[in-house]
């Protein structure tokens, strides 16, 4: 990520892209975190356990907390590292839909039982 | 005319916020586009922050959905039926899985719908945020702003699906039970 922003300068953050590509790369990260946190929770019987934050609910609780969690800190990282940049946001584009699709496929039951 | 307590919660999250939250998609398909397609007028100081408030009421209404659907509804549909129970019709889940015909409305659409929903109100407050960030100036922004489009198309995507899967389970195995609530009474034949 450090490669992607530091090849163009610094500049003021109203003209930058920088907070516009954190957001977007965060969001991909979201997506897959609510993936791949269900798929290990499928998978491993202590990790859903630990994934029952509301017994009614069960590890969807956990899986969805921990993944927006993730998120959340995941956004307010890049956006205090890119905000003031401009960064090459075709890299960054590519990343976040690949997550995004990759979420979409991994919660499909029938592919994520192939994994 | 009676609705029960759940059947009323299940309307709410279904048809209420979830069926609207689709409908606001079309909306926030067209707007980005006309907003920014090539020769498109630029919009006035008016409406200039319109796009990111109706994108931002969006996302609370698909906040409100998945809440209201994992904290709400899903422990009603999965609740565990005691074991002297011989109908199930208060534990959909079960319900569904003591029948092969229809044990895939539940491992296959339950399954995915109580996950892929969650990709809905991630992807949205992410637009949101990216047009109340740049508002017009989105314009000087082509990557940004076809990012933001592909991820409203995913999130209609996943709401889709999420509604598709609601509205069969539903049908199958309605998550019904609690007080009734009288609306009106008809006439007598």
């Amino acid at each position: 990520m450090s490669e992607i922003a530091a090849s163009i300068p610094a500049t003021k953050a109203s003209h930058t892209n920088g907070s516009g590509a954190a957001a977007i790369l965060a969001a991909g990260i979201g997506s897959f975190l609510v993936a791949i946190l269900a798929l290990i929770a499928d998978r491993v019987p202590e990790f859903k356990g630990l994934m029952i934050f509301y017994k009614p609910t069960g590890p969807l609780s956990g899986v969805t907390t921990c993944a927006i969690a993730g998120w959340l800190a995941a956004w307010a990282i890049l956006n205090s590292l890119w905000r003031r940049r401009s960064v090459a946001l075709g890299p960054v584009n590519v990343v976040a839909f690949l997550l995004l699709v990759l979420s979409l496929l991994l919660t499909f039951p029938p592919i994520a039982d192939l994994l | 005319m009676e609705i029960t307590v759940r059947g009323l919660w299940t309307m709410i999250h279904g048809m209420g916020f979830g069926a609207l939250y689709l409908l606001a998609c079309s909306g926030a398909l067209v707007e980005l586009y006309r907003r920014y397609a090539p020769g498109s007028v630029a919009t006035g100081e008016r409406d200039k922050r319109f796009l990111g408030v109706y994108l931002a009421a969006m996302a609370v209404v698909a906040w409100l959905t998945v809440l209201t659907g994992a904290y709400i509804i899903y422990p009603w549909y999965r609740a565990l039926p005691p074991a002297s129970a011989s109908n199930l019709a208060d534990f959909p889940q079960r319900l569904l899985m003591s029948n092969p015909a229809t044990i895939g409305w539940h491992s296959i659409g339950m399954e995915w719908k109580e996950y892929v929903a969650w990709l809905a109100p991630i992807s949205i407050t992410m637009a949101a945020a990216v047009c109340l960030r740049y508002g017009r100036n989105l314009r000087d922004f082509p990557q940004l702003r076809r990012a933001v489009l592909g991820f409203v198309w995913v999130s209609l995507l996943a709401a889709g699906i999420a509604g598709f899967f609601g509205a069969t389970l539903v049908m199958h195995a309605p998550v019904e039970g609690g007080a009734t609530i009288r609306l009106m009474g008809g006439e007598k034949q």
